[in-house]
């Protein structure tokens, strides 16, 4: 009884912490519903008739090809490191290569390598070929920054395939492919969805690459806030609108996917 | 986990068999590897070794053809720049700062969340949300629904008409990243609570220790190398930090809030110190080598960790 009334206490505790805590991103969305003046009240104004007003702005402003660049750069780039992170972690785990614990190594240091120490080489041939403000640049760039992650968390999420089950397969007859058809990829698949996942929320927030590589043709979400930082005048609801938008696709993946998230960022080293 | 428990030596060992058929069982062993090493390679090594060249020359974009070998000339200005010294302080003061602290709430929530308590799902999805939000926006949103003198909502909460951007810069800076990474700090320290063994919880309960007793001497030890992951991954991501520094100070005021990150790319973009902006990126790589040997140490112990248990 007391334990319970103790566990309620807390209970409570937990619920105001986590209010507070999640306080500033619903004040950005409850001023993304008000008009400018009603914004830039003081005090705060708490009750207000919502307007997609702002929304409707944002969109007016062209939000569209920022977020279309977003979702292809995103997209293309998540399922090139699955592609490549997939193979790479079964030679790391199931079946090994001689120095398995090296190459794994090699790839999460890539990974603490200060993207601005490696930049200005990337930028001079980037620029040297032509392929500024290039989304096929970015898809390339954004699928080396997320592939050391990605065969990390793959390679844990490998080495959870049962080995007795794949030997037994093997007695039975069945060759490589159809080991990996009937065996691993059904045990792998929502380790897969979620490698997969935290690549695209890397990919889709990225903001240094972008904002020194993308301009006006192939600009990336984050880019179309850049507009934003020192703006004059009342855009503070706008700014909202536009700050909801970007962040929806990555709030409501990770929603989700939360029970996953731990391990992707962790790099797998925890469950 | 189950499956962790049930079999340690696979998880965490896969068994190099010897290597029967020569030659050819290697690179059919090798061969799925090979695609994403390359690439990785060219694409992330290959860079740094020009960079390491550049690093020598003295290379100004605005004097194009120009690009002299001056050794370690480039080395000896940026170790004797002030801004680039004042940038380093930052850099450490941000990110030890934003790590601390976030450390610190990270822990107290995870402790909060590994009690049962009606609606702890809802809980723990608003805990993890300001790491979802983008960071720039989140940044933007700091910087102009929060900290803002005229209409922001800390003053307009709190009263007052601080203007929390430029009197105190640093804590603005650490404010948002702090509240960006406390939840990826929290999901950390969950895991580790909840990989504690309930039996020797509950042994120690009937051996009579108290909950301060139990969190000091058990749970604190037991989360040791969990703290440190956290403490070593926030500490590489927020060493990169440009973001927040971009959008909410551009680094000021003065070059109170520049990191080395910001510092190298104004030296890129704004000076065109190309040979100079090199030797500084060169500079941040050893002092991140220096961070991630710890990391991959603890990983490693981690690794260790679970092969004994």
């Amino acid at each position: 009884m007391r334990a319970r009334l103790h566990n309620s206490i807390w209970g409570v505790v937990a619920w105001i912490a986590g209010i507070i805590f999640v306080f500033p991103v619903i004040w950005m969305v409850l001023t993304s519903f008000k008009q400018e003046n009603v914004a830039a009240t003081n005090p705060p104004s708490w009750f207000f008739a919502p307007t997609l007003a702002q929304y409707t702005q944002v969109f007016d402003r062209n939000i569209t090809p920022f977020l279309l660049n977003s979702l292809m750069a995103s997209v293309f780039s998540t399922i090139l490191v699955v592609l490549l992170a997939t193979p790479a972690a079964y030679a790391l785990s199931l079946r090994p290569v001689a120095k398995w614990s090296d190459s794994l190594f090699f790839f999460i240091s890539t990974k603490m390598m200060p993207a601005v120490a490696a930049f200005l080489p990337v930028y001079l041939l980037v620029k040297h070929l032509g392929m500024l403000d290039n989304i096929w640049t970015m898809v390339i760039l954004y699928t080396s920054m997320n592939l050391p992650l990605a065969v990390w968390m793959m390679r844990s999420f490998l080495l959870e395939v049962p080995r007795e089950v794949l030997e037994a397969g093997e007695v039975d007859g069945a060759g490589l492919l159809t080991s990996i058809r009937k065996i691993i990829l059904p045990i792998v698949s929502p380790g897969l969805a979620a490698t997969a996942l935290i690549c695209f929320i890397f990919a889709w927030n990225e903001f240094f690459l972008a904002v020194n590589l993308t301009a006006t043709a192939s600009g990336t979400s984050p880019i179309f806030l850049v507009g934003f930082i020192s703006s004059e005048g009342a855009f503070l609801a706008r700014l909202c609108a536009a700050a909801t938008i970007v962040s929806l696709p990555v709030l409501i993946a990770g929603w989700v996917a939360q029970n996953k998230l731990v391990r992707g960022l962790s790099m797998g080293a925890v469950k | 986990m189950t499956v962790t428990v049930a079999r340690p030596d696979r998880r965490t060992q896969p068994p190099v068999r010897p290597t029967k058929g020569g030659a050819k069982d290697r690179w059919v062993r090798r061969a799925p590897l090979l695609p994403a090493l390359i690439f990785a390679i060219i694409v992330t090594q290959v860079p740094f070794l020009y960079t390491i060249y550049l690093s020598t020359t003295s290379w100004n974009a605005l004097r194009p053809g120009d690009k002299p070998f001056v050794g370690f000339d480039n080395y000896v200005t940026v170790l004797s720049d002030s801004r680039l010294r004042s940038a380093l302080v930052n850099t450490v003061v941000l990110t030890a700062g934003a790590v601390i602290f976030s450390l610190i709430l990270g822990l107290l929530f995870a402790l909060l969340l590994d009690r049962k308590f009606l609606g702890r799902g809802i809980v723990r999805t608003m805990l993890i949300t300001p790491f979802l939000v983008m960071p720039i926006a989140a940044a933007l949103l700091w910087k102009h629904a929060l900290f803002n003198p005229t209409y922001g909502l800390i003053n307009g909460v709190f009263g007052g008409s601080t203007d929390w951007v430029s009197s105190y810069p640093k804590a603005a800076v650490i404010t948002t990243l702090v509240w960006q990474w406390t939840p990826f700090m929290m999901l950390i320290l969950l895991a580790g609570l909840q990989s504690q063994s309930h039996e020797v919880l509950e042994a120690a309960k009937v051996d009579g220790a108290n909950a301060w007793q139990i969190f000091r001497r058990m749970t604190i030890p037991h989360l040791r190398q969990y703290l440190e992951l956290g403490a070593l991954l926030g500490s590489i991501y927020l060493v990169n930090t440009f973001d927040a520094i971009f959008s909410i100070t551009q680094g000021g005021p003065g070059t109170a809030t520049t990191n080395l990150p910001y510092e190298i790319y104004l030296t890129m973009f704004r000076k065109f110190e190309y040979g100079e902006a090199s030797a500084a990126g060169v500079i941040v790589v050893i002092l991140t080598i220096i961070v991630a040997t710890f990391a991959l140490r603890v990983i490693s112990s981690l690794f260790k960790m679970e092969e004994n248990r």
